[in-house]
């Protein structure tokens, strides 16, 4: 316990040591490849951190205030896509497992429809769902949970198949129905590849809220909040990056809530590692 | 001598084709029924028409804006893959690091999986302001950033992935750690770091392209598509992600490809096969 | 009998394992001559493996000596002196049958035409002629091991080291492949240290065998194996065969025995 902590104020140091040192060498020897280092293009950390008890805008309330609500917001629409996303992939892999016919039928598209950059398509799914009168945020959430379903269906397809056949013979000479195999044998021996693919999930579903957002000129957002600050880059730097830090927070934050479910509900042999 | 030997996979390529072509049936069927579907459900119907057009519009919209298309999609191309070989390569490099010095490793491993959390895309205004707007430099190190950890994941679970009796029968031969690694744990890492490559070609194009979404040349394609959805011509923005879809499939399937030729002796391009 | 040196000589080998506090060995002392074929037999846990490793130098021991070869065991791995067999082939899947032979041969510097040459001898010795060019996965679980058995020998040790190399194999094909043991054992002449579960194995292949037992694990029994060489299928039918088999059996039972009533004498 005390060595991880240890490892996290190492890394944390080092990471801010980098920044720091790469900050001056840059300055003192007058960088400009690859990008000018000065002011503007590298804030001290300090005074990125320092600008969250800053008030955002004249006499407007505390920076940190203002991206906590937008952090909520956000987390919001994305929980909602993973959750739709997650539910929709797995009862997607259940009906798979069921029919080879339908998975060499189907399975090429569920992974071209990871080629097709939803992101791009955003707007289009915005003015639709927008025109049948849902809020804009459902839309976003939308985006998110495509960007969810495919790894939590490939995933979950793979967990179902992945019981031992002698298992399945067992469960055959007991004449178990095939709900009861689902329930009893495959859905539990899914679950490390479930939480495989939540674990990226969970960051896809919040990229996806974070840049969903922008198509749907939604400014509650942590997306609008990086798109208006990054209008007043020029005066203010420290607030975007500011910001950035705050996604950033956030986006591990989702991993590490999927990484302690984990725990909490599988138990699994250690790897072979050498 | 009565024990079972496996034939080598068979030199008969027409038989190999023949299978294939067999399995892909399914697939081929649901592709025709769908475009056909696709069609004639907003033909028919008229449904949404202008969100969603009818496959035909598409491709002749496609044909129309070809060259502006062809040289929108491979601008963003050369960002996605120059964003990806300075990702994966950096990636590699920092595995094989890692690998060596494993105290180092174990302890960092945690972290690069948080890492992988980060919503990269985020950071798309800050290397706009870095290296300009219109610089397709901003997008392609977002894309390296996006492809870096995944690869470098999946490289160092590779290299260390090694059964304890593989190092014990090295250390009988008193191998040094170059050696080690030179002969048991970069080939043993080949099937993990390709498919980190295969995840990364996807995010690199997605990287790229989604990048433009907060400002780039209007040059690239996801410029095009804001551009064109923004203005209702869904068409147009429909024929761009055509290109942007098939251009990512072809990065995806070059990379599968070189995988194949390099890993034949693996599992998983085996024939049939007894055990 | 033999007064040239031991090839392998232990003395008062102990091993602790830290985490358990486990007594993997408790004072250890064995000799092996040169030219014997030396069984440790004994059930789960009795360190017959993690003996097989310190003679190796994979593992250390926690105090005691190890001569290998006129040499410590460490000097003696740097060295070279000695093939490992393990239960697993431990092939490498991305090479083929003839490159994984010549694995060894590759870290040691050999030349491509020395080694070719060698990996062809090492081929017609186990008997594998047509197979150099399969890979891992094309060949069974008995092929595999003769592969493994031919790497182990393709540097000429003059020690063989081999961790029950047939336990995962069924019981024909085990028969046949400790007659190709026994037949590359004369072939090469070769000191081998075998390691098993199986007793009837133990007595047909060797010269000696050592009977261990767990809790702590140590060496209860020796036994001479006086059959005729060289051995063949009707060794297992004589009469002096099973007599020796009951005579191992025993000691095992003995030493079984032994670790539920702390102080008794052990009969051997």
């Amino acid at each position: 316990m005390l060595r991880r902590g240890l490892t996290l104020v190492a890394v944390l140091a080092a990471l801010w040591g980098l920044w720091e040192g790469y900050r001056a060498f840059g300055v003192a020897v007058g960088l400009t490849w690859p990008f000018e280092v000065n002011n503007r293009t590298m804030p001290h950390i300090h005074d990125m951190i320092g600008q969250l008890f800053e008030p955002s805008r004249r006499n407007g309330p505390l920076l940190i205030e203002v991206l906590g609500k937008a952090s909520l917001f956000t987390a919001k629409e994305a929980a909602v896509g993973f959750a739709l996303g997650a539910g929709v992939g797995f009862l997607l892999a259940v009906v798979l497992v069921h029919s080879m016919l339908l998975q060499r039928g189907f399975l090429p598209y569920i992974v071209a429809s990871q080629t097709v950059p939803i992101l791009a398509i955003a707007p289009m799914v915005v003015v639709w769902l927008g025109g049948r009168g849902l809020p804009g945020w459902f839309s976003v959430s939308v985006i998110a949970a495509y960007l969810t379903f495919f790894p939590v269906t490939i995933n979950a397809l793979r967990g179902l198949q992945s019981a031992d056949p002698r298992a399945h013979e067992l469960m055959d000479s007991y004449a178990a129905s095939r709900w009861t195999v689902l329930w009893k044998l495959r859905v539990p021996a899914s679950l490390p590849y479930l939480f495989a693919a939540f674990k990226i999930a969970a960051t896809a579903s919040i990229v996806g809220a974070i840049i969903g957002e922008l198509p749907a000129s939604i400014q509650d957002g942590l997306g609008g909040a990086i798109l208006n600050f990054n209008q007043y880059y020029a005066s203010s730097p420290e607030s975007l990056w500011a910001t950035n830090i705050i996604a950033a927070l956030v986006g591990i934050a989702f991993f590490l809530a999927v990484v302690l479910a984990e725990r909490l509900v599988v138990r699994r042999a250690p790897e072979n590692l050498a | 001598m009565t024990s079972a030997v496996v034939q080598p996979v068979p030199r008969n390529f027409g038989r190999m084709m023949g299978r294939r072509a067999r399995d892909w049936v399914p697939a081929i069927v649901i592709f025709v029924l769908g475009i056909g579907a696709w069609e004639g459900f907003v033909r028919g119907l008229d449904v949404q028409r202008f969100l969603l057009p009818p496959p035909s519009d598409i491709l002749r919209t496609f044909w129309e804006q070809r060259d502006t298309l062809t040289s929108a999609g491979l601008f963003t191309f050369k960002e996605a893959l120059g964003g990806f070989v300075i990702g994966s390569g950096a990636a590699v490099v920092a595995a094989l690091v890692l690998a060596r010095w494993r105290p180092l490793g174990d302890a960092l491993m945690p972290y690069a999986i948080a890492a992988n959390a980060v919503p990269i895309i985020a950071f798309a205004p800050i290397t706009n302001n870095w290296f300009g707007i219109l610089s397709p430099a901003s997008k392609m190190v977002i894309a390296a950033v996006i492809c870096f950890f995944p690869v470098m994941v999946n490289t160092l679970r590779g290299l260390t992935s090694v059964r304890p009796q593989s190092i014990e029968l090295m250390r009988s031969y008193a191998a040094g750690e170059v050696e080690i690694f030179r002969r048991l744990r970069i080939p043993n890492s080949l099937p993990y770091v390709f498919t980190g490559l295969k995840v990364a070609t996807v995010l690199a194009m997605i990287g790229a392209i989604v990048g433009d979404y907060f400002g780039g040349s209007q040059e690239a394609l996801g410029i095009q598509i804001r551009r064109s959805a923004g203005i209702f011509a869904f068409e147009e923005a429909w024929a761009a992600i055509f290109v942007a879809s098939v251009l990512g499939i072809a990065f995806y399937a070059a990379v599968a490809l070189v995988e194949r030729l390099v890993m034949s002796w693996h599992p998983s391009a085996r024939g049939s096969r007894t055990e | 009998m033999n007064d040239q040196a031991a090839v392998v000589s232990l003395h008062g080998v102990t091993k602790d394992f830290a985490r358990g506090g486990v007594r993997a060995l408790q004072e250890i002392d064995l000799e092996v001559r040169p030219r014997e074929f030396v069984s440790l037999i004994g059930p789960s846990g009795c360190g017959k493996s993690t003996l097989l490793r310190v003679i190796g130098d994979l593992v250390e021991p926690t105090s005691g000596e190890v001569v290998v070869n006129g040499k410590s065991a460490h000097q003696a791995r740097l060295e070279r002196d000695y093939g490992i067999v393990f239960q697993d082939a431990v092939l490498y899947d991305w090479r083929t049958a003839a490159k994984n032979i010549s694995l060894p041969l590759e870290l040691l510097g050999w030349d491509r035409a020395r080694r070719t040459e060698r990996v062809r001898e090492m081929v017609e010795l186990v008997e594998l002629a047509g197979f150099e060019q399969h890979h891992p996965w094309q060949l069974s679980g008995g092929m595999q091991q003769r592969v493994a058995i031919a790497r182990a020998l393709s540097f000429d040790p003059p020690l063989l080291l081999m961790d029950e190399p047939f336990g995962a194999l069924d019981e024909m094909t085990r028969e046949r492949m400790n007659m190709e043991v026994l037949r590359i054992w004369e072939e090469s002449g070769s000191t081998i240290v075998f390691v098993t579960h199986s007793i009837a194995e133990a007595v047909f292949l060797s010269t000696r065998v050592f009977v261990m037992s767990p809790r702590p694990g140590r060496i209860t029994g020796v036994v001479d194996v006086d059959l005729a060489q060289p051995r063949n299928a009707e060794t297992r039918e004589q009469e002096r065969f099973f007599e020796l088999v009951t005579e191992v059996r025993e000691l095992l039972r003995a030493g079984e025995g032994d670790g539920a009533r702390v102080g008794e004498e052990v009969s051997s």
